[in-house]
């Protein structure tokens, strides 16, 4: 396996075909992409352009069929074996039984962390997220964007350096959304991770992003891979500035130039 | 919004009811029990007068269909009356047949629960069990009740167990098709979370099958359970009528003793609704133990 070892993920020529009983379907073609330590990469396209897939596969909840990849310089399934990323799913996910805490408690629990690092891990997890204090509610006390943040807790609460986020903030409201953002990034300066994160918002994609991935459907490929130019600092007001529109205008570009009209 | 009241949500619509059932239980013991009035006095040849005809209908020693009170008084007599050990206490059979139904409630239930995680678990058994399983119930418990008895009864083992093993053939099955439904109601989300912990199969059980299932097992415990009585029941049947609310069914139905009959049955149904509701009881506290909305 060929890997750069600066590389958190590595892909070449990756490819994923699922075997229908309507035939062949090709969910991911020909992907070459890095990411280093320390990016925030988002992955945006309309739905069937195989973003989603991309992220399964690093989480080695899919195989691909065609190409390599490698994960911290091992197989996806070697690094999940390691404990290698956190996972964030486009719902909460939280066990309905189990309170918030005790939700954060989970991975740590199956990772078999010790009693007292359990709970200091999660008292400073609450604290990230901005949960402190609500760590004895159970899920459906809390809000949407709540419960969110609490499974973005979960996926932080052990020493995972890459944070996998598909779409977390995707059924939430603008405002709400907007709030996370803002804390997302401040989480990111904060712990050094590097994040791939899955969206179908341009704004959102460029606000968050240092690299951003575009996609296309039909079949799924990456028509485009556009490094940002804004700072790593960046309060919600960025979002005017002609830098950052001139960014979301070539994220535009892309996502009409992979569409096909003809269909 | 109106406040939640226990006179108006619970009783009121509770009793009413009774009272129609108990109403119309009475026009039909008149109905049912004139005739007899009617040949007695045609024999004796007299006329029988209407108010003397609703009456007699009522106290009759065999009716056809006993009158609530007759029913009440029967069981009033046979639980305060008699000492708890006598043989003519109702309390003595409802004890003999609640221990069998007991222990094979308990049998059944654990034997449910550990086909369903073996069902869930291996695709071998998914294969080959379930229809056994289902196939199981096909067969009429009465026709298999007796040939338990016996069989078990050739080998030596007679008393609680044969009968609390009908029990148990008939309780598994609701526990094992809940219990499997329940393994695998977490959703895909949740296994994959699992997943990417690296989660052991070990740990995805008792971490998130387990207690996904729980509403599944003790929506299924409240079938077993009620279903375990009957099995006793039968199974007292073929035992020759010894002890066991089945014991008075039988014998009562031997005698003509309607009266006997109809006590024991409501004595089964009260038994059969005091476990529901301990069942009923056991799924709220773990439900609010486990963080349920109220």
């Amino acid at each position: 396996m060929t890997s750069n070892s600066a590389s958190v993920v590595s892909a070449r020529n990756l490819g994923l075909t699922f075997q229908t009983s309507d035939g062949p379907v090709n969910a991911l073609t020909g992907v070459n992409l890095d990411v280093a330590k320390g990016d925030f990469v988002s992955f945006i396209g309309p739905s069937g352009c195989g973003k989603t897939t991309f992220l399964r596969i690093i989480a080695d909840l899919e195989k691909p069929t065609a190409g390599t990849i490698a994960v911290n310089g091992k197989t996806p399934e070697e690094a999940r074996h390691n404990r290698a990323y956190g996972y964030v799913f486009q719902a909460a996910a939280l066990y309905p039984w189990r309170t918030i805490e005790k939700n954060i408690a989970l991975p740590l629990e199956i990772m078999g962390y010790a009693k007292d690092e359990r709970k200091a891990r999660i008292e400073r997890t609450l604290e990230l997220v901005n949960l402190t204090g609500f760590g004895k509610k159970y899920p459906w006390q809390l809000s949407g964007g709540m419960q969110q943040r609490a499974s973005i807790a979960r996926a932080l609460a052990f020493d995972a350096d890459l944070l996998l986020m598909d779409e977390p903030f995707g059924a939430l409201d603008e405002i709400v959304r907007d709030h996370l953002n803002e804390q997302l990034l401040k989480l990111w300066a904060q712990t050094n991770k590097t994040i791939c994160f899955v969206t179908h918002s341009i704004p959102e994609a460029v606000y968050l992003s240092t690299k951003i991935v575009v996609m296309s459907p039909r079949p799924g490929r990456v028509t485009d891979i556009i490094e940002s130019t804004l700072p790593r600092e960046r309060p919600l007001g960025i979002r005017e500035t002609p830098e950052f529109l001139e960014i979301a205008h070539r994220v535009r570009e892309g996502l009409r130039a992979g569409h096909s009209y003809d269909e | 919004m109106h406040k939640p009241s226990f006179l108006r949500d619970k009783l009121l619509p509770i009793s009413t009811v009774v009272a129609l059932l108990i109403a119309i239980w009475y026009i039909a013991a008149v109905f049912l029990n004139a005739p007899f009035e009617r040949d007695t006095a045609a024999r004796a040849g007299t006329e029988i007068a209407f108010s003397d005809l609703v009456g007699n209908t009522m106290a009759q020693e065999r009716p056809v269909l006993p009158a609530p009170h007759q029913v009440v008084a029967e069981i009033w007599d046979t639980t305060v009356n008699r000492a708890i050990t006598s043989k003519r206490s109702l309390v003595y059979h409802a004890w003999i047949t609640l221990s069998a139904t007991l222990l094979g409630f308990g049998i059944g239930a654990a034997l449910g629960v550990l086909l369903a995680v073996g069902i869930v678990h291996n695709r071998a058994m998914d294969r080959s069990l379930m229809p056994w399983v289902i196939a199981s119930q096909t067969i009429p418990i009465l026709a298999i009740a007796p040939m338990i008895i016996v069989v078990l009864n050739a080998i030596g083992i007679a008393g609680l167990l044969p009968k609390a093993l009908i029990s148990t053939y008939l309780s598994f099955f609701p526990v094992v098709v809940g219990m499997v439904k329940g393994l695998r109601s977490p959703e895909t989300i949740q296994l994959d979370l699992m997943h990417t912990y690296n989660a052991s199969a070990a740990q995805t059980f008792w971490k998130l099958r387990w207690p996904s299932s729980m509403p599944y097992l003790f929506t299924s415990l409240k079938v077993a359970v009620a279903i375990s009585l009957v099995g006793a029941i039968v199974g007292e049947l073929p035992t020759g009528a010894v002890a066991g609310l089945g014991a008075r069914l039988l014998a009562g139905s031997y005698y003509g003793q309607t009266v006997q009959i109809w006590a024991a049955l409501f004595m089964a149904a009260a038994l059969a609704a005091v476990l529901v509701m301990i069942v009923g009881f056991a799924h709220s506290a773990v439900l609010k133990r486990m963080g349920a909305k109220p």
